[in-house]
């Protein structure tokens, strides 16, 4: 991991919202690794790589992958447990 | 629910330089929605053979503006978006933004206080937004900036700030210059370090919200220091923006 390059999920807030169709940051999640219960907003962030990966804040393992090519998006959430989004 | 975010087509309606490296542009907007201090706009450029280059940028005035927003740009000499506003970007142009967006880092007068701002560098842009929402906030919580810039000349809105600070005994501006300080100078001359957090969290009172934004390892710094001097985890909001340019 890369720390200089290290950004927050903020960073791609607008990206989140835009697949997932809510603002996401402040969507609460579960790590599945260490079980870290937090905001996305808290995720670490590497975009500087061939798509966007977010890390857990305290276990830094990978909770979010995100690729896309020219025809799809791979969306790879299997290291969050769950999400809670907020409908009202 | 707000509808999802969609890209709309911008007009620039003013310029203000604010260092030799830093300008502000405000962007009147077709479809403006009422943001939350510390929210950012996607600015997107399109090339004419359809390459596009986007970037975030933090949102400076406050939310009581309605219609249009300032962005606050550092210029990054070899930046693909931020070179292009300083050096083309005029008065009348369009630019292409979505948001606002985020809605982690962000502050508004219900979440209360005090406040711990931490900014290095442009990072002082979101907190700025902060600090001119809280000054028409009824009541104003304490508040207190630390904020890092390299010498005298690349301190954004110095005026400004200084202004609010002289006005209101609630907010206090500590300031630190890490490379040059002008004749008579009192404030800090490096890196945020222990003694300045120590400093900062006294000032703000006791269980202070925390928002730390600028280059990556001076928000790894300052957020480390604070939990380690005590604040809980949960407190400390940041924004990261990557390797010192």
């Amino acid at each position: 991991m890369d720390e200089p390059m290290m950004l927050d999920a903020n960073a791609v807030a607008g990206e989140l919202a835009e697949l997932f169709g809510f603002e996401m940051t402040a969507t609460v999640h579960r790590c599945a690794h260490c079980g870290n219960v937090g905001q996305m907003g808290t995720l670490l962030a590497w975009t500087q790589g061939p798509g966007i990966t977010l890390r857990c804040c305290i276990c830094r393992d990978v909770v979010v992958r995100i690729v896309r090519t020219p025809t799809r998006t791979l969306i790879d959430v299997s290291g969050a447990a769950y999400m809670e989004i907020r409908t009202a | 629910m707000p509808e999802p975010l969609a890209w709309q087509i911008s007009t620039v309606t003013a310029i203000r330089v604010e260092t030799a490296e830093v300008t502000s542009f405000t962007l009147e907007l077709p479809s403006w929605r009422p943001h939350r201090a510390g929210q950012h706009y996607d600015v997107r450029l399109t090339a004419a053979d359809g390459y596009q280059a986007q970037r975030s940028y933090s949102i400076a005035s406050p939310p009581s503006r309605s219609g249009e927003v300032d962005l606050t740009i550092e210029k990054i000499a070899d930046g693909e978006v931020s070179p292009y506003f300083h050096d083309t970007v005029a008065v009348g142009d369009k630019v292409e933004v979505r948001g606002p967006i985020g809605g982690y880092f962000v502050w508004e007068p219900a979440f209360g206080g005090p406040l711990l701002l931490v900014a290095g560098g442009s990072g002082v842009v979101p907190l700025m937004a902060m600090l001119r929402e809280r000054a028409s906030a009824d009541p104003r919580p304490p508040a207190v900036l630390l904020y890092s810039s390299r010498n005298f000349d690349d301190v954004i809105y110095r005026d400004e700030l200084a202004a609010l600070a002289a006005a209101d005994t609630g907010l206090r501006v500590i300031q630190t210059l890490t490379r040059s300080q002008p004749a008579g100078w009192t404030g800090y001359d490096r890196r945020i370090d222990r003694p300045m957090l120590s400093e900062a969290i006294a000032a703000a009172g006791p269980a202070p919200l925390v928002y730390i934004c600028g280059p990556t390892l001076l928000v790894e710094a300052a957020a480390n220091g604070l939990v380690e001097l005590g604040v809980p985890p949960a407190q400390v909001r940041t924004e990261r923006f990557g390797p010192t340019s």
